[in-house]
């Protein structure tokens, strides 16, 4: 049960969304979108997060979306991770949210809702970073509609919207679809748990593109360890030094694991992950 | 658009086949509901944090924790509680297998295999493994939940 009330809706069109948005904020009433709801309902529970209204998106069709459209791969926002699991279209995408939580979570768990998650994982997103993938935006506080941008303008480190705007949309060029891939996913003990070292990778015109989850407090694409990967003049316990030495932020420190056993087992993964598709760059 | 607000609402819910009126806070999750007005106790309170499985039922034949589903979100979705497979393939393998201790977990496994039997009736280790790993049992009987759930899997996928 959730100690606080708070109003729903649930639109059926994106226009009634945004306009459910902006009249409750003329109410000056707190609102958050809500989409699989896991986490809203677990931090809500434990008042750690308040609202005066949530705006289900759900009802909207748009954000149901999973298919081909031409040379896009189209997936709505709301669409839940096992049904990604299952479709297969994107087969990195389909792998890396089969990772995410426990398989009943997962007909709950959105794409949207994991990549607007306020935890550090996000795990999600890495194969959209690598696929260069556009997204589809809605909402806002000035009503000017639908925007198509990179995923890459909206996402650094996490999510970022302006004001009132939600997810509608991921697009992801079909070229990028069939590319050679390998994800892994360290986890400290049990086979469903947040990551230690989680990674998704594929290879583009003979180069290995790399995101990383787990490792840091955020997760990230980054060129320069892309570079050090793909410099083949390097032996490869160099190339592990700088791969570590070219990480954006401090490795996280805490009870999933140390920052040394997490350094340990990221350069594992490298190291596995550039061996995996080292056929794929000939 | 359906929309709650601040005080109760009276929603109808779908559970095992019937219409049930029931009165909500837009913050009862499905889990609070089922139990406190609709007497369905099968679902199990315990982590409420979407890790043990003891609270999931089916919604539209898919497994969830209902401790993470709003009840005012699950008036569109057709609903299965335990005490709607009453004497199905899958409790009787569970009773075959001795697979239940205490009891506790036993109702969210059962659901869960059920939904699992019904989606792939030949399941490989592989997916079984994969769907189970949602559902936690604090008197540890893995190893006979998994026969029982494999019996009935196995069984199905002959018929
Ligand atoms: C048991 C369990 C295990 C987990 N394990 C993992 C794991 O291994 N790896 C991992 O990465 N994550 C994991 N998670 C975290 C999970 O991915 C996130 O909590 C995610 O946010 C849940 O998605 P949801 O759709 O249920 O979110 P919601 O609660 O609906 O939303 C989460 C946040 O995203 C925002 N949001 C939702 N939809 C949109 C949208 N369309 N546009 C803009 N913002 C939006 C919401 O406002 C909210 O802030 C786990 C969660 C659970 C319950
Ligand atoms: S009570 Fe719902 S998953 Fe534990
Ligand atoms: S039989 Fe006791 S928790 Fe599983």
């Amino acid at each position: 049960m959730i100690p606080f009330d708070f109003e729903y809706y649930k639109p059926a069109t994106v226009a009634e969304a945004c306009e459910t948005y902006r009249t409750l904020q003329e109410q000056k009433k707190s609102v958050v979108y809500y989409s699989g709801g896991t986490e809203f309902i677990t931090l809500a529970r434990v008042n750690q997060i308040s609202a005066d209204a949530v705006i289900d998106l759900k009802g909207i069709p748009e954000v149901q979306v999973l298919e081909m459209q031409g040379d896009q791969f189209i997936v709505g926002s709301a669409v839940t991770l096992n049904q990604i699991a299952e479709s297969r279209l994107f087969p990195l995408l389909a792998q890396t949210v089969r990772g995410v939580a426990d398989h009943n979570s997962r007909n709950k768990i959105t794409i949207g809702g994991n990549l607007g998650s306020r935890l550090s994982y996000r795990e999600g997103v890495l194969p959209l970073l690598l696929a260069d993938c556009k997204v589809r935006v809605a909402g806002g506080m000035k009503g000017e509609g639908e925007r198509v941008v990179s995923l890459s303008d909206v996402f650094d480190k996490q999510l970022n919207l302006e004001q009132g705007e939600f997810l509608l949309q991921i697009l992801v060029d079909k070229e990028y679809l069939d590319l050679p891939y390998v994800h892994l996913k360290k986890t400290k003990q049990s086979k469903v748990d947040y990551p230690l070292v989680s990674v998704a990778a594929l290879v583009k015109d003979k180069e290995i593109r790399m995101a990383f989850s787990g490792i840091c407090e955020y997760p990230f694409r980054l060129g320069e360890i892309e570079e050090v990967v793909n410099n083949t003049t390097f032996a490869r316990k160099e190339q592990l030094k700088q791969v570590v030495g070219k990480l954006p932020a401090a490795i996280l420190d805490d009870l999933h694991g140390s920052a040394g056993y997490r350094e340990f087992v990221f350069r594992n993964v490298v190291q596995e992950t550039i061996d995996a598709l080292e056929w794929a760059q000939k | 658009m359906i929309s709650n607000g601040k005080s109760k609402t009276v929603i109808e819910l779908h559970v095992n086949g019937d219409s049930h009126e029931v009165m909500v806070r837009s913050g009862d999750t499905l889990l609070d509901i089922l139990r406190e007005q609709l007497g369905l106790s099968g679902a199990k309170r315990s982590c409420e944090n979407g890790d043990c499985g003891a609270c999931t039922v089916l919604a539209d034949g898919k497994p969830i924790h209902s401790c993470l589903s709003l009840a005012i979100e699950s008036c569109d979705q057709s609903l299965m509680t335990i005490e709607g497979l009453m004497g199905s393939p899958i409790q009787q393998a569970f009773v075959d297998n001795w697979a239940i201790q205490c009891g506790f977990c036993t109702p969210g496994f059962i659901l869960n295999c059920h939904a699992l039997a019904t989606e792939h009736p030949n399941a490989s280790d592989e997916v079984i493994e994969e769907w189970m790993c949602s559902n936690l049992c604090r008197c540890t009987g893995y190893q006979e939940i998994k026969e029982a759930v494999q019996s009935v899997v196995r069984a199905s996928g002959n018929a």
